[in-house]
């Protein structure tokens, strides 16, 4: 096995993590409940490829793609801060829409219940194995980002009070409602860029295409116990396990269904405890009345 | 409410309010759902340039108006109702059950091999429990897990059960990818015994739809799961626990004990589900069989109020739904209705607590 070409795939297949498990600590940091992502990254991956085809430039891809994000993340904060509905129902909801919503409009606009047409990406230089992608570096830096603003900037401070204690923020004068539809506004952008990468890696939409994505980055986001790093270093050891079943596929030394089942198992053993227990924000999901 | 003593001794008196209030707050929101609902079918119909009176038409003549259609709509809703049982048994609990998805693949393994086991000529009813029994167990296995992770480590039920959706269907994949399958299929051969009669063998209208016995059992195991939960000693603590577990505790219920019942025969019967598919269906057990169909329980649950007669009239519901996007396909995609399923779940979701603080504030003023 080649070392180089193992990162570079581990890389490729971690990119999506990285930003929906950013999005994912943003959001439970604040104390909702990010059982979204899945459908935040599907409807970004969609928004992207019809903003490439019409547009035929990436970027315009990449913009509509937040902005899908935003719109799904938007109902998610409203149904579940506004009408304090419950966080879990929500998010299956959410996710059920997403794949309606863009199941529908692919028949819509491009006339398929399967996939789009090829459309514009980023890159393309075969040597460069993919990191002449913007959004490839942006996911690299995307937790280290996160982690700053979490743990540095005032804004951080106020995710961080609202999830763990929002009375006492609210009664220092911080609006936890509006650091809520904030963080949730974030995730939602977040995650759909990890959509935004996919898509635009594949250079096409195809019907369910994050096929798990975002639950593989909440496993992260509780792995790595709600902290930026530690849930990218969580994205990069799936990832990694990932690519390890990918690159010894044909040997049959461990059938591929068990390296799958290693992010999940993963994350109901910390949840356990059985090797330091994962707590999560005091408040996550909680709804006060 | 007629309640049966704590273990304590003493008799708690809920201030129940009375029947009429208790109503509204279990039938607006449902039906607020139902309007959003039909305004978002209107919109996504004139998207595709069709007239709504006229799509609409046909999905009632392709669901309720033909005995094909209507069996179809049963059959799904069959399935439907075992995994919205499961999800609002949990829920009862104060649990949320969101792996019902590879419960009720566990159970349909089960019975699938406890079909192949037994000999060919086994009599219908004895196999037909023999399956049941297998696909209850296998279903409470994988409900088990996070009832135990929950009371001994206090491990969240929500993430557990979706990780463990994950690796039970992973594990069967292999099974059958692996071990048991028909080769160029995914699925396992048929089995010998314990298929269950069509309904179209008794009432030849119903030819060709797959709607079959597992019906009756739906509704049996709904009137038991009433009774369990309204008549009977062990549904009133798992209710008290669902209301209060701090106050269950303090009235002497063993609150870990009453989750481990919960999530296990929320579980079992989530399990039993299986065999709508296997004995009714295919008779075989096929790899990704209830895809969707355990999260569909997490909305039939919330529609139903997690009442069991709800979660019939909702899975019922829902069934109308998926089988109106195949009578519709000629003019709009059937893709449609995955769009109004999440939008009826969202609007229940955000209408039961907003009316609930409507109705209590009315309340409260007429008190004042």
């Amino acid at each position: 096995m080649n070392p180089i070409s193992f990162l570079t795939q581990m890389i490729r297949i971690a990119i999506p993590y990285l930003f929906a498990a950013s999005g994912g600590v943003v959001a439970e940091r604040a104390g909702i409940v990010s059982l979204t992502l899945e459908g935040f990254m599907l409807s970004g991956a969609f928004a992207a490829v019809l903003g490439t085809n019409y547009s035929g430039s990436p970027w315009v891809g990449v913009l509509c793609g937040m902005l899908g994000g935003l719109i799904f993340s938007l109902i998610h904060a409203v149904a579940t801060i506004r009408y304090r509905a419950d966080q879990v129902v929500v998010g299956v909801a959410i996710n059920l829409l997403a794949i309606g919503v863009t199941r529908f409009f692919l028949k819509l606009f491009f006339a398929s219940s399967s996939n789009s047409p090829r459309v514009a990406g980023f890159g393309g230089n075969i040597k460069a194995a993919g990191f002449d992608n913007p959004l490839l570096w942006l996911g690299i830096i995307v937790a280290p980002l996160v982690a700053f603003m979490i743990y540095k900037t005032p804004f951080g401070l106020r995710v961080r009070a609202a999830g763990e204690h929002p009375d006492a923020a609210e009664s220092v004068g911080v609006s936890v409602t509006r650091v809520r539809y904030v963080a949730v506004a974030i995730s939602g952008i977040l995650a759909a860029l990890g959509g935004v990468y996919l898509a635009l890696d594949q250079h096409q939409f195809t019907d369910q295409m994050t096929a798990g994505r975002g639950f593989i980055a909440i496993s992260a986001v509780i792995f790595g116990r709600w902290d930026p790093i530690r849930a990218a270093a969580a994205c990069l050891l799936f990832a990694a396990a990932e690519t390890l079943q990918i690159q010894l596929q044909g040997s049959h030394a461990i059938p591929s269904q068990f390296i799958e089942m290693i992010p999940y198992a993963l994350t109901i053993i910390a949840l356990a405890g059985v090797v330091g227990r994962a707590v999560p924000p005091a408040a996550l999901g909680k709804v006060e009345d | 409410m007629s309640a049966p003593s704590l273990a304590g001794g003493t008799q708690p008196t809920f201030s129940a309010p009375p029947w009429r209030e208790r109503a509204e707050e279990a039938l607006i929101p449902p039906l607020v759902a139902l309007l959003v609902a039909l305004i978002c079918g209107d919109l996504l119909i004139l998207s595709y340039g069709q007239s709504p009176a006229a799509v609409y038409r046909l999905l009632l003549e392709g669901t309720w108006g033909n005995a094909y259609g209507f069996g179809q709509v049963l059959y799904k809703a069959t399935t439907l109702t075992f995994t919205g049982l499961a999800v609002s048994f949990g829920l009862r609990a104060g649990l949320f059950n969101i792996g019902a998805e590879s419960q009720l693949a566990a159970g349909g393994f089960a019975a699938a091999l406890a079909g192949l086991a037994l000999p060919a000529g086994t009599p219908l009813i004895f196999a037909l429990l023999l399956c049941m029994i297998a696909a209850g167990l296998a279903g409470g296995v994988v409900g088990a897990v996070p009832a135990y992770l929950k009371t001994r480590f206090g491990a969240h039920e929500v993430i557990v059960t979706i990780m463990l959706n994950f690796i039970v269907l992973a594990l069967l994949n292999w099974f059958i990818a692996g071990h048991l399958h028909v080769p160029e299929t995914l699925h396992t051969p048929e089995i010998h015994a314990g298929v269950l009669p069509r309904l179209a063998d008794i009432d030849p209208r119903f030819h060709g739809s797959a709607a079959n016995l597992a019906l009756i059992v739906a509704v049996l195991v709904a009137v038991a799961v009433w009774f369990y939960l309204f008549r009977a000693r062990g549904g009133y603590d798992l209710r008290a626990v669902g209301l209060q577990p701090e106050a269950a505790q303090y009235g002497g219920i063993s609150v870990g004990r009453v989750w481990m019942r919960a999530l296990t025969l929320s579980g079992v019967i989530a399990g039993i589900g299986g065999i709508n598919y296997v004995l009714g269906y295919k008779h075989y057990y096929e790899d990704g069989f209830a895809s969707g169909a355990g999260f569909m329980g997490i909305a039939v649950a919330l529609v139903g109020r997690n009442h069991p007669f709800g979660v019939l009239i909702a899975a019922f519901f829902f069934a109308t739904l998926s089988q109106g996007g195949l009578a519709i396909h000629a003019f709009v995609p059937k893709q449609m209705m995955d769009v109004l399923q999440g939008v009826v779940i969202l609007a229940v979701a955000m209408a039961v607590p907003e009316v609930r603080r409507i109705l209590r504030g009315a309340r409260g003023r007429k008190d004042a």
